[in-house]
């Protein structure tokens, strides 16, 4: 094990040694070319388009791989710290757009990789026959998703923002369907709102400081006239609102349950990722711009954080508990982990975060892997129907309403439905991965579930806790029990009561990426130690923003063949 | 000068928001675009107002903001209108599908009772 292990690490290392700093642009570049060549091949070939995908996926992941060995290498030469810079145009920050892979940029993108990774291998099972174009809107996703972690300035987290959500209101469509479309509508019309907003705030900020680069704006806050502060902070807010409704924070939330339970299960298993790139761009710009050295705009925003972030978890704990159909249940469960992370975000201790980076992978990873096996589960138990009879009878809250049938969607191009190939044991792998889901949504012991929340737990008690720490704690012990009692009532209801005692009839294609998201998850548990430290590094990066700054700032331009040293 | 453009933004927002909080598929998608309107003469406006200055760089003028236009909000908006206008034409698409798909033009995709 050992030897693989030590022959996979030299395989990267040598990787890097022909690329970097190219490879920071590969996990955008990639789905870009890939969703390119798919629109090519047409709509045939679906085959081909499948294993492209799959493909993509895999060179994704390996490159964000190689990049967070990159970050954590004790000699990267590449500037102080470990904080890879690359500059597309080739024009010096703050002038030209830069590219920033730094130990949490790496972390999301390698998230991510994992997470489209199995996403993509479930769609090829049965669900991108549901409606055309599936694999190149999921490449444009990825593409979003990559360039908005790895960006370095305000107006291109705009431009990948709008990339990733014009490719997600086609998958959220994919399947079509009346609930679908009624969710997507209402997904679009707050998210053009939300754009709306977040122009507004760039542009405000650019009025006030004169430049939209991270590192260059975290070095010009503090030097803001104090006449212009009112104007500063006014940006601020509004940006964060954005951004907020795009972490799925409450009030800014009420969009998110329905659509993530109407679109089809290897999207919402990809959405389960978008709520997280809200909660990045928070950490990220909250970090750079309000940190300690602020000066007078130090810590600014920290009560909205703080409260927003445990009102959305006091929501989602309330809304877990209050339905009852499982698509609901995930999307709820998404929304407790982006509150508990926006929480931990606010209380702006470096201990807390690294706990919060490490809970927010494994959140994920069970979110995502939850939501490709509720599909299963329902297909199951509703015997092909999309719901339920006692779901469609309504008497349960959240529930009594539109729960309309699915019947004429879901088909594949020939109009018939989707269906597949059973494997043996299946109720025995829907029971433990269920049970697997609970234990990591809860936050119970052996899983990394219970490690993330320990470790923000024990960040946040190493000081004396304030009041809203104390509140956080107290929310955050209530909620998991929440989810632990929906998840248990509901594992029961589909478990073990026997209703119809049929098989299961699931793909290996279907089982393959649950487990592998779960392994991962497993594999977080047991590596706890070395990605606790990874957790730890970042979270003293971003209590420290001096680094990027100077790490952004510093990145000279490469000559052309064609210049001379020193010459134009 | 700045309070026409100030009035003018001001308008278009409240107007823009009104329509977005009423109930049909049209008033939204109407109430939308007069607030993408508004963002984006926001984003001209943070270049500073200025009358009669060089819009690009011409020998003899100092390439200062004292002299020109500030040409990065420019580039901005214009990125931002073309974004908005295809995110507009996507809601659209999507706004007559519910139409087709629900015999209605309520953003609900259904008639609320009175």
């Amino acid at each position: 094990m050992n030897t693989f292990v030590n022959e996979l690490f030299s395989l990267l290392d040598r990787l890097l040694d022909h690329t970097m700093p190219h490879l920071i642009a590969v996990p955008i570049l990639v789905p870009m070319l890939t969703a390119a060549l798919m629109l090519l091949m047409g709509e045939q070939r679906r085959r081909a388009k499948s294993f492209l995908s799959v493909v993509s996926g895999l060179v994704g992941l390996v490159a964000a791989l190689a990049l967070l060995r990159w970050v954590n290498a004790p000699d990267t030469g590449g500037g102080p710290g470990s904080i890879g810079v690359y500059l597309p145009g080739n024009w010096p920050a703050p002038f030209g757009i830069v590219l920033v892979a730094d130990r949490l940029s790496t972390l999301m993108v390698a998230l991510t990789g994992v997470v489209a990774f199995a996403a993509s291998i479930y769609s090829t099972s049965r669900w991108d026959r549901a409606g055309v174009h599936f694999h190149p809107l999921l490449q444009l996703q990825l593409m979003g998703l990559n360039g908005a972690f790895l960006t370095g300035d305000l107006f291109n987290l705009f431009v990948f923002f709008e990339v990733m959500l014009a490719a997600s209101y086609g998958l959220l469509l994919h399947g079509s369907g009346q609930l679908r479309v009624r969710a997507g509508l209402h997904y679009i019309a707050i998210n053009l709102a939300a754009s709306s907003l977040f122009l507004i705030g760039a542009a405000m900020l650019y009025g006030v400081t004169g430049t939209l680069n991270f590192a260059d704006l975290g070095a010009r806050i503090a030097e803001v006239a104090p006449a212009d502060r009112g104007l500063l902070h006014a940006a601020a807010a509004i940006l964060a609102t954005a951004f907020f409704a795009k972490a799925g924070a409450w009030p800014l939330n009420f969009w998110l349950v329905p659509a993530y339970s109407a679109a089809v299960s290897p999207v919402s298993a990809v959405f389960a990722l978008l709520t997280k790139l809200g909660v990045y761009t928070l950490l990220r710009t909250w970090t750079l711009f309000f940190g300690t050295d602020a000066g007078a705009s130090a810590q600014f925003g920290q009560v909205a954080l703080l409260g927003l972030g445990m009102a959305t978890l006091a929501v989602g704990a309330i809304g877990i508990v209050g339905t009852q159909r499982l698509s609901n249940l995930a999307g709820y469960c998404v929304l407790v982990s982006a509150g508990t992370l926006i929480a931990a975000v606010g209380l702006g201790q470096s201990a807390v975060w690294a706990g919060a980076l490490y809970y927010l992978l494994s959140s994920t990873l069970a979110a995502s892997a939850l939501f490709l096996l509720i599909d299963m589960i329902e297909r199951w138990r509703n015997a092909g129907q999309s719901i339920a009879p006692h779901e469609s009878a309504g008497n349960a809250p959240f529930l009594s309403e539109d729960l309309q049938s699915f019947d004429d969607v879901n088909l594949d191009d020939e109009a018939q439905a989707l269906y597949g190939r059973a494997i043996p044991a299946g109720v025995a792998f829907l029971g433990l991965s269920f049970v697997g889901c609970t234990l990591l949504m809860a936050g119970l012991p052996p899983l990394s579930g219970f490690v993330g929340k320990f470790a923000m737990l024990s960040g946040l008690l190493e000081q004396r806790p304030t009041s809203s720490g104390w509140l956080f704690l107290g929310l955050l012990l209530a909620s998991g029990f929440l989810t632990l009692v929906a998840l248990s009532r509901s594992g029961i209801r589909h478990f073990w009561t026997q209703t119809q005692a049929s098989v299961p009839a699931l793909r290996a294609l279907e089982v393959l990426p649950v487990a592998v998201l779960l392994a991962a998850c497993v594999a977080l548990t047991v590596g706890a130690g070395p990605v606790m430290m990874h957790a730890q590094a970042t979270a003293e990066g971003l209590a420290h923003p001096g680094d990027y700054r100077t790490a952004v700032m510093a990145a000279r331009q490469r000559l052309g063949p064609t210049q001379k040293a020193g010459g134009e | 000068m700045e309070i026409v453009l100030a009035i003018a933004i001001g308008v278009l927002t409240g107007s823009g928001v009104y329509l977005l909080l009423r109930p049909r598929t049209f008033q939204v998608i109407m109430g939308l675009t007069l607030i993408a309107y508004a963002v984006n003469l926001f984003i001209f406006s943070v270049g500073r107002l200025k009358v009669d200055s060089e819009p690009v760089l011409v020998p003899g003028f100092k390439a200062t903001l004292a002299n020109t236009a500030d040409p990065m909000p420019q580039a901005l908006v214009l990125t931002a209108i073309v974004i908005g206008f295809a995110m507009t034409a996507l809601f659209l698409v999507v706004m007559l599908a519910s139409r087709g798909i629900s015999d209605t033009d309520h953003v609900d995709g259904e008639e609320k009772d009175e």
